[in-house]
């Protein structure tokens, strides 16, 4: 294969990029989350019902 | 009902795990295409016989070109949501516009830095300063970068809405100007590849193609949904504190009156 | 938002008296700069000094000078700009000024129109000195005056506009002196290129179309000073 040290940059960067950026949402999220109340997460039906 | 929360998850619910297994299913699924399945680049010359053409470096635009696209996309969005933010002035908008101008910057960060990469070995350069798109993707990162930085100011959360609005809108504005005079601007060096469309386009390369503006288009999806939702309990933190605040001010914090405050917003909490 | 909105009392528009406001806040805006002499006294020296300070950083080759003379003039313009624009915003800040002027009955449109226009005269005559510090340090010669000045004061209409909306949309923050820099110099990128190529073929520099960038500099100049009198009118409301 030519040139995989500039695919393997390319891509990994990307993707490591995205990836600690989801992390990041998420950590957030849970840090913001005990803060309010669970009937102000619009995107939660029904509070504490819901399971994934 | 029952009893406080403590399950750890802030932003997530059942849809947007189903959206997360799907974006990292396909991403896996694209890597596999764009790194197994599809040929590299190599067009042999007509007369000479000999070998040209991109070779491996192909496979780093399944990736760029997506990007770019939702890039454009995420920005549009955010354009829309700005609008939405000066007609509605409410806070779904607001919240709405800066998780797109945030993932969209991340988008345009990656696009520049994949393109760079590409650019190497296929241009010959790490940084084409007669390419058109590659200078107009160039600034609008850095007006984003300048809408970010306005974000992370601290003042009254309705005029920064406003302000960012206007900022997000004024960026989208400048984008044809900015376009035309490169356009122009670039013309002196006699330089224009439009290396995509030489390209020998074949199913497969198509399909990889297209199949990345779906798996990465489902990452860019998940993660606008995430950042949206952050940027709403961000405000809703806020509205809390402050309602809790004034609260305590205003009836003199007797505990009574604090929890009727506090459960008017918030009426499921157990009060015991 | 319009002065049409804003009088809708009356049974016309009364265009003399929004051009009057117009001129009480640029003549208020410049009656300040001028009893403050900042701009005489620091703005016009910094841009010189810029000019000198590239004189000095590209090796005093006057030929090098001589073909990057206008990019780095434009260059200067901006950066000096900046500072014009930090003074004009701040005057709205002190001890309720927006409030008073609203009370006043003053159209917001006349309020951007008069701040823009004042910055503008400031930006004419920084541009005038700076052409002086062309002429004189890196020894250039002005081949097409009309296309010079018609530049000049397009690019300057368009800096003088969007820098006053940017310049009320940093205002009240604490990091405004490092966030407009960031904010408003990317949206003007292209008045950087198409006024530094304009002047490339007023100065004789490079073998351009300076006309027809001229036509983009006015396309710019009418996007701005329109783009930034609405924004203008959402940012500074209630």
């Amino acid at each position: 294969m030519t040139h995989a040290g500039y695919l393997v940059a390319g891509w990994g960067i990307s993707l490591v990029v995205l990836g600690g950026y989801a992390l990041g949402l998420v950590r957030r999220g849970r840090r913001l989350a005990p803060r309010v109340p669970v009937d102000r997460r619009r995107w939660i039906d029904s509070p504490g019902s819901d399971r994934g | 009902m029952a009893g406080p929360d403590k399950r750890r998850d802030g932003t997530g619910s059942r849809g947007s795990r189903l959206l997360g297994a799907g974006a990292l299913v396909s991403v896996a699924a694209l890597i596999v295409l764009a790194f197994v399945a599809t040929d590299a680049d190599v067009r042999t010359h007509p007369t000479t016989g000999e070998e040209f053409g991109q070779f491996d470096a192909v496979r780093m635009l399944y990736l760029h070109v997506p990007l770019a696209v939702l890039m454009y996309v995420a920005f549009v969005v955010c354009a829309v949501a700005s609008a939405g933010v000066l007609l509605r002035r409410t806070a779904w908008w607001d919240v709405t516009a800066y998780a797109a101008a945030e993932v969209g910057t991340v988008l345009c960060g990656l696009v520049l830095v994949t393109g760079s990469i590409w650019g190497r070995p296929v241009w010959n350069t790490w940084w084409e300063w007669g390419d058109v798109r590659l200078m107009t993707t160039l600034v609008l990162f850095l007006l984003f970068v300048g809408y970010l930085a306005l974000r992370r100011t601290t003042t009254d959360p309705r005029l920064q809405a406003r302000r960012a609005a206007v900022v997000a809108l004024v960026a989208v504005l400048d984008i044809p100007l900015i376009n035309r005079s490169v356009v122009w601007w670039e013309n002196r060096t006699l330089h224009q590849q439009s290396t995509l469309a030489e390209l020998k386009i074949e199913d497969l390369t198509l399909f990889t193609l297209m199949f990345g503006f779906l798996a990465f288009g489902l990452v860019a999806w998940w993660l606008l949904v995430h950042r949206f939702r952050v940027g709403w309990l961000e405000q809703a933190a806020t509205d809390y504190d402050v309602a809790i605040a004034l609260a305590e001010r205003r009836f003199e914090t007797s505990a009574t009156d604090l929890d009727a405050a506090i459960g008017r917003r918030d009426n499921r909490e157990d009060p015991v | 938002m319009t002065p049409l909105a804003s009088m809708s009392g009356r049974p016309v528009v009364d265009v003399r008296r929004f051009l009057v406001d117009v001129r009480l806040v640029a003549g208020r805006d410049l009656w300040i700069e001028a009893r403050s002499r900042v701009v005489v006294a620091q703005v016009v020296p910094f841009a010189l000094l810029v000019l000198i300070l590239f004189g000095f950083a590209l090796d005093a080759d006057q030929r090098t000078l001589d073909t990057f003379a206008p990019g780095l003039f434009w260059v200067a313009v901006l950066f000096s700009a900046l500072l014009a624009v930090h003074r004009s915003a701040r005057l709205e800040q002190s001890d309720g000024t927006l409030d008073a002027l609203r009370m006043s009955g003053l159209a917001p449109l006349a309020l951007f129109l008069g701040k823009a226009t004042a910055v503008f005269v400031q930006l004419l005559a920084l541009e005038a000195v700076l052409v002086g510090g062309l002429l004189v340090f890196y020894g250039v010669e002005v081949e097409d005056p009309v296309l010079l000045i018609v530049a000049g004061v397009l690019a300057g209409a368009t800096v003088a506009s969007a820098g006053t909306l940017y310049g009320a949309l940093a205002s009240g923050l604490g990091v405004r002196e490092t966030l407009l820099p960031i904010l408003l110099l990317p949206v003007l990128a292209p008045v950087l290129i198409s006024a530094t190529r304009a002047f490339d073929d007023a100065l004789g520099v490079a073998a351009v179309d300076g006309w027809a960038w001229t036509g983009l500099l006015a396309a710019t100049a009418l996007v701005a000073t329109v783009v930034g009198a609405l924004a203008h009118g959402v940012l500074i409301e209630d």
